[in-house]
């Protein structure tokens, strides 16, 4: 059953689970801010506004039956940053988690990092299912024995217990970052991490905190010269020497930490010229990028920026080699999605297992999905309309001019407020999970 | 060249739009967030971009009605009974609208300051002038121009005083516009469509006017930025003293606001990022507005101010 994922055309998607609250009103703290698999893609992390991380656990399959694929649970639930005030700057800090990366897994305990806008912690997630009993001096509820009362001694003894899974925090990585950190990123030697905000990337290592490296600067001197901020950040998959950034100012910089100690100086600039006839007030902001993610295979890259998906290959500077329009019919819209600040709205991207299929969220709670090799496209909806398990998702289509068709939706009548920002592909299978404003979706293949 | 197409007139709004979004963002949970803002700024430059090059092209434009009136005036002088007619024809033709008003008394108004509106570029021909070659000329300025001067040149309708900022007023007549020569340093204003001289005044003189509306503004600003220092509780009675400022109101942001503001924001991300960034240097609101103004200076040689 497990496969590589397969085009987008020939994958049926189909509804597998949905998770959060069901009602409309929606806490402003069980708005999702981040989803993230781990490597082997059985645990599935969340974090939210609220500051807090669950992570699903997807069961082991039920070999007897095979049309249902294992289904994620709760497994662990944990408050990870709370809000905190900066006294000195008079500012408070938002508990928000803005990113969850896991660690390649080491032992049998599970550890991931998690940032909000100003401090990193690594968590260590374990179970227990087995606890100790049979203590000479204390009885099985805790209380002591009077130590006078024992005749004989006995060694303790593990028994099973339900099982227990526990969080906690092991290192916490603080008071680096003067800017709000976007962006997290562990080195494939297992030893580092590097951190972005705004204007600076630091380097990390994995078991100190009390002090870190800042590897890029691109604060001016005169800050009324600031033209650009660094927008996104990610190590390459296997060059442990190597990273890029993404720019407000939608260029990509590949950095290479062997030139020098500071990498201001880029070794790569990716750039697409800006088409003049698309000029506009909000060329700027619909530029600028969102996010970067390096392909598995780590030949090529992909930025997010407003309007689109491009896929760079490392070997060329001066132009993506693919470009995919998510959502072309909002280029009318700006000015209104500037009043409505939709405009600023930050998308992810991400890639499937095998690199063939990219994905990405747009408005109306619709994601789309490109397939690279097929050259096809589609629009998918998280809804919970359509969420009676294995049923199949149907195509969506936006109607740009006029002319509606009949299951079409028109341009205006799409709802700005259900936006998915955030999504993510298993390493391995078809399947992917979505987030909309409080809820998270699950969806798989058809197995046949 | 900016796209006009699609928000010509919007720039005014876009102004208003996204000076309100920098002053909501200092009271947003988290801090201010320097992307956003950054990217708010680009938008108010573009904006502020297409809104001064509409301003230069009624500015131009007004002056070339103005040399016709000179000429048309001092053709009157010597033959009031034949050239009035010409002089009617020759200015609807220049600027290519219909939306003259008012052309024969401009022409009398005008008879006390045809000294006074020479611009270097143009001149002021043989009084025979008042016939084709002139409006020629004007015209060929006119299609000379960029795209969106063009466009701002004929689609206008004149007089300038139509131009109003606040569609909540409804005040007609009580709309003026001052222009500062650059070349003569000389403060005109055109209201009611009538145009007369303010003063012959200094330049020095005449940045004072410009910028003492700035200089209340910069009162505003600096309190602002100091209220966001000192207190991290923004209780309801300073809250309502902004809303006194018509700071964040929109619908009623004056006019000499925007222009100010537009210098403020206009030579850099000055102010509203060199509070923040420069958190480490511990500055305080007061440096970072005479920052912010001290840029300027490289503004009050273009000012348009209401």
């Amino acid at each position: 059953v497990v496969g590589a994922g397969g085009g987008s055309n020939d994958v049926q998607w189909c509804f597998s689970q949905v998770k959060g609250a069901i009602d409309d009103d929606v806490a402003e703290a069980d708005i999702i801010s981040t989803v993230e698999f781990n490597h082997s893609g059985e645990l599935l992390a969340t974090g939210d506004k609220g500051g807090r991380v669950v992570i699903f656990q997807q069961e082991i399959e039920n070999k007897s039956q095979p049309q249902c694929r294992s289904e994620y649970n709760v497994y662990s639930t944990f408050q990870s940053h709370e809000p905190e005030f900066d006294y000195l700057k008079s500012l408070e800090i938002e508990e928000k988690i803005n990113k969850i990366r896991w660690l390649p897994q080491k032992n049998a305990a599970q550890f991931l990092l998690s940032t909000n806008d100003k401090t990193i912690k690594l968590w260590k997630i374990s179970e227990r299912d087995k606890r100790p009993e049979g203590y000479n001096l204390k009885e099985e509820d805790g209380r002591y024995i009077d130590p006078n009362t024992v005749t004989a001694l006995r060694v303790p003894v593990f028994r099973p217990m339900d099982l227990m899974v526990e969080a906690s925090p092991r290192r916490v990585f603080a008071n680096a970052h003067t800017y709000h950190i976007n962006s997290i990123s562990i080195n494939s030697d297992h030893e580092t991490y590097l951190s972005a905000d705004d204007l600076r990337i630091n380097l990390w290592h994995q078991e100190i905190t009390d002090r870190s490296f800042n590897i890029v600067d691109i604060k001016p001197a005169n800050m009324e010269e600031l033209t650009e901020v660094i927008t996104a950040a990610e190590f390459h998959p296997h060059q442990c020497n190597t990273f890029v950034y993404s720019s407000s100012k939608g260029t990509i910089r590949l950095c290479d930490m062997r030139a020098s100690a500071l990498c201001d100086t880029h070794s790569k600039l990716f750039e697409e010229p800006e088409d003049p006839s698309n000029r506009s007030f909000f060329s700027e902001i619909i530029s600028s990028i969102s996010d970067v993610k390096f392909s598995h295979n780590g030949r090529y890259m992909m930025t997010r920026d407003y309007l689109s998906v491009k896929i760079w290959d490392l070997n060329m500077e001066s132009r993506p080699v693919e470009t995919y329009q998510v959502h072309e019919y909002l280029r009318n819209k700006l000015c209104s999605l500037y009043e409505n600040d939709c405009i600023f709205d930050k998308f992810e991207c991400c890639w499937n297992g095998n690199d063939s299929v990219v994905m990405t969220g747009s408005y109306n709670n619709f994601f789309r999905m490109f397939d690279r090799g097929q050259r096809r496209d589609v629009t998918l909806e998280a809804s919970r309309e359509g969420s009676k398990p294995q049923q199949v998702l149907k195509p969506r289509k936006v109607c740009a001019d006029g002319k509606r068709k009949k299951d079409e939706i028109s341009v205006d009548s799409l709802d700005f407020n259900k936006k998915i920002l955030h999504t993510a592909w298993h390493p391995q299978d078809n399947v992917i999970a979505v987030a909309t404003t409080n809820n998270l979706y699950i969806f798989q293949d058809k197995v046949n | 060249m900016i796209n006009t197409m699609e928000c010509a007139v919007d720039a005014q709004s876009l102004i208003s739009i996204s000076l309100r979004k920098i002053h909501n963002s200092r009271t947003q949970r988290g801090g201010i967030k320097l992307h956003k803002n950054l990217l708010v700024s680009y938008v108010l430059r573009n904006a502020r971009q297409v809104y001064m090059n509409e301003k230069y092209a009624e500015i131009y434009r007004m002056q070339q009605y103005e040399e016709v009136m000179t000429v048309c005036n001092e053709i009157q002088e010597l033959n009031p009974l034949d050239l009035a007619e010409d002089c009617e024809e020759q200015s609807g033709d220049c600027c290519g609208n219909d939306g003259v008003s008012e052309p024969a008394s401009l022409c009398c108004a005008l008879l006390p300051v045809s000294h006074l509106t020479a611009v270097q570029s143009a001149h002021i021909q043989a009084p025979s002038a008042c016939s084709a070659p002139l409006s020629l000329q004007s015209d060929e300025v006119c299609k000379e121009t960029e795209p969106s001067f063009y466009r701002s040149c004929c689609a206008e309708a004149y007089p300038v005083s139509n131009w109003d900022f606040s569609t909540v007023n409804n005040n007609l007549h009580c709309n003026k516009t001052t222009v500062l020569d650059l070349d003569t340093h000389v403060v005109t204003t055109v209201e009611n469509g009538y145009l007369h001289q303010d003063c012959c005044a200094s330049f020095q003189q005449c940045c004072q006017g410009a910028q003492s509306p700035a200089k209340k503004r910069k009162v505003d600003f600096e309190y602002y930025i100091s209220d966001i220092e000192e207190v991290p509780d923004f209780t309801p009675c300073k809250r309502a003293k902004f809303e006194d400022c018509s700071y964040a109101n929109s619908e009623h942001l004056d006019t000499s606001n925007i222009s100010n503001l537009i210098s403020i924001f206009g030579s850099g991300f000055s102010g509203l990022v060199s509070r923040q960034a420069d958190f480490e240097q511990a500055l305080n609101g007061q440096f970072c507005s005479k920052q912010a103004l001290a840029s300027l200076g490289a503004w009050t040689r273009a000012i348009v101010a209401f």
